[in-house]
């Protein structure tokens, strides 16, 4: 950066490439802003035509998404008398009636369950193995890490069918637990490679004063190292996090009922008539945000994480 | 948190043990700390690997547990390599590959050399480019076949708009024509933006003073890019290719909600096909042999790609 006085671009230049990289990226932002918008959306203004750009916005399918409803006739309607609460009003006017909960609160609850278990082993398994890697003569070394990466290779439905065997034996299938142990699996060579990357950097010589001043080598990582490495942690929990929130061939192969997480689930909302796109767009939202927000905070390791700290920014 | 399970244990351990708990040789500390992760790597990766290998050489079917297991050989591998549906859905995946790396390549090149330029704002925007690769491919997948729709699709309706066709004149998904492109749109979409960085972890890593060497030899700026930028870049590209490569060879989620393999078979990708076979047709053993030739195609190509990018780096 410091002196690049030939190289620096003209203005116009910059205008241009400004422009240009500016109209990619809102071209890249309205398909995530129509899911945005349809969740506010009501069912008829979701199917208009032409495509509606201004609309009344309502939480009815943010209601839907929560609910299971069903149609009633309209004497049956009358009897029952006056809604009660503002979400009883807001569908009856579609001539429907709340019957119950959906299944998404459940879901997505599996979802932030299985996510974060999987997320906090992946991080103290991949802690501990890449301190390891970093710092000791780990015999086979450089086998044993190129073994842990080329187990990301593997499509998932290649060893889906002996998970499936496996779990069933030891009574794992569709469970809470199963399916932590499956996706750390799948994050470890991730969380090792990342933090691996992230330990290294930290300077062998404050490990070493801490020996000499007589610590343990298990008190000097966890009172030298690990406090220098937090940011790294931190970051590498995000992305471990963000691929367990978006798996979905394991979690429609091996899951059915009670530990499915809300990828496979949010396809499967079905309305009066089809698809009802406002609930499956107020479902996506509500799944997208945290990753979202998550990629604003991590922009800076994002290179990093998505390519297990091959390329360094 | 592992030194207070260390005390524990320490403490609840005799003298002698605990001594020796506490002072543990750097080696033993160095494989108790690889350990766990080599045995759930083992467990759930390699032990289910092995195991479908042993599958793929038997007529074992899930759903009739029961019935006796037969050796078959080769049987399962011969009959995968002289199916024709299988060929076709190695076709669709050559054709996906082929075509999103090209699009990806060649628009994530582009914007990573546009933003490189440093304009302001361009930390802002390079942000919101990235956004859709860090959101689940199936949900992404199920809402752009409503992008998709013919006439009410937002797709549709700009795209119509653009070319002044009928928007309910042409289906991206139900046109066996069109199909393809819809799966190639949609991963250029999510995808391009990993590209991106990648190059543009390339360009940023190409030290300034080449430039101003070359811009004192009055090389063209033309001929700057083609020797230098070029060349810097191409490790990077490279490294972008066979992550894409790989990501795209196992893609599964995007597609399955995006057509689901259709319309006919048309964009039935080999993982798809594959998910069929084993879970709606229930042929474990072959489904097993036809997981075992993916993986070692995947695997060979890596391996042959990886030397190849090796010996770029080194020139």
């Amino acid at each position: 950066m410091s002196s690049y006085s030939v190289t620096e671009p003209s203005g116009r230049q910059k205008w241009f490439a400004g422009s240009l990289v500016v109209l990619y990226a809102v071209i890249t932002l309205l398909p995530l802003l129509w899911i945005i918008g349809t969740g506010f959306k009501s069912p008829e203004d979701a199917i208009a035509y032409p495509p509606k750009l201004i609309f009344e916005p309502t939480v009815e399918g943010y209601v839907n998404l929560f609910t299971t409803r069903t149609r009633v006739p309209e004497d049956q309607l009358k009897a029952l008398g006056e809604p009660t609460t503002w979400y009883d009003k807001l569908v009856r006017k579609e001539g429907v009636v709340i019957t119950g909960a959906s299944r998404f609160a459940e879901r997505f609850y599996n979802s932030v369950i299985i996510g974060f278990g999987s997320t906090v082993l992946c991080i103290v398994l991949g802690t501990a193995a890449a301190y390891a890697f970093s710092r000791f003569k780990v015999p086979l070394k450089d086998d044993l890490l190129f073994f842990i990466l080329s187990t990301r290779m593997m499509p998932p439905i290649a060893v889906a069918i002996p998970i499936v065997l496996m779990f069933r034996s030891l009574g794992l299938s569709d469970t809470h637990a199963g399916m932590i142990l499956l996706y750390t699996a799948v994050n470890l060579s991730l969380s090792v490679w990342l933090l691996k990357g992230f330990i290294d950097e930290i300077p062998i010589e404050y490990e070493e004063a801490a020996l000499i001043d007589g610590y343990t080598r298990f008190q000097a990582f966890y009172k030298v190292v690990l406090p220098q490495a937090v940011t790294g942690i931190a970051s590498t929990a995000i992305f471990c996090l963000i691929f367990a929130w978006n798996e979905y061939a394991f979690a429609v192969l091996l899951t059915s009922g009670n530990a499915q997480t809300a990828p496979p689930f949010i396809p499967t909302i079905i309305g009066v008539s089809g698809q009802d796109w406002p609930a499956v767009a107020a479902g996506a939202t509500i799944f997208l945000v945290p990753v979202m927000v998550f990629t604003i905070l991590l922009r800076k390791h994002l290179l990093r994480g998505i390519t297990f700290g091959a390329v360094r920014k | 948190m592992l030194h207070s399970s260390i005390d524990r244990v320490a403490s609840a351990t005799p003298p002698a043990i605990a001594a020796r708990v506490r002072g543990l040789s750097d080696r033993a500390i160095a494989w108790l700390f690889v350990a766990p992760s080599i045995v759930l790597l083992l467990a759930i990766n390699i032990f289910p690997l092995i195991w479908t290998i042993r599958l793929s050489f038997t007529n074992f079917r899930v759903n009739r547990p029961n019935a006796p297991i037969e050796f078959v050989g080769l049987r399962n591998y011969l009959n995968i390599l002289t199916d024709n549906d299988i060929w076709q859905s190695m076709q669709a995946t050559a054709h996906f590959l082929i075509w999103t790396i090209v699009l990806q390549v060649l628009i994530g090149f582009s914007l990573a050399y546009l933003i490189n330029k440093k304009f302001r704002g361009n930390d802002l925007w390079t942000t919101i480019i990235v956004l859709p690769m860090m959101l689940s491919p199936a949900v992404v997948g199920n809402f752009w076949t409503f992008l998709y729709q013919p006439q009410i699709g937002l797709f549709n309706y700009v795209v119509g708009f653009l070319t002044g066709n009928d928007p309910s004149s042409f289906s991206m998904i139900a046109s066996t024509s069109l199909a393809p492109w819809a799966i190639v749109i949609v991963d250029t979409w999510m995808w391009t933006p990993f590209v991106m960085l990648i190059c543009l972890a390339g360009l940023r890593s190409i030290p300034s003073s080449i430039y101003e060497a070359a811009e004192c030899d009055r090389a063209s700026k033309w001929r700057q890019f083609w020797t230098i930028t070029i060349p810097m870049v191409l490790p990077f590209l490279m490294l972008a290719v066979l992550f894409r490569g790989i990501e795209n060879f196992k893609m599964f989620d995007l597609v399955v909600q995006l057509t689901g393999g259709g319309p006919g078979s048309i964009t039935e990708l080999t993982s798809i096909n594959l998910k069929r076979a084993a879970f709606e047709q229930w042929r474990t053993g072959y489904a097993s042999a036809y997981a075992v030739i993916l993986f070692v195609t995947v695997f060979g190509l890596a391996s042959i790609y990886v030397k190849a990018l090796n010996k770029v780096k080194q020139r």
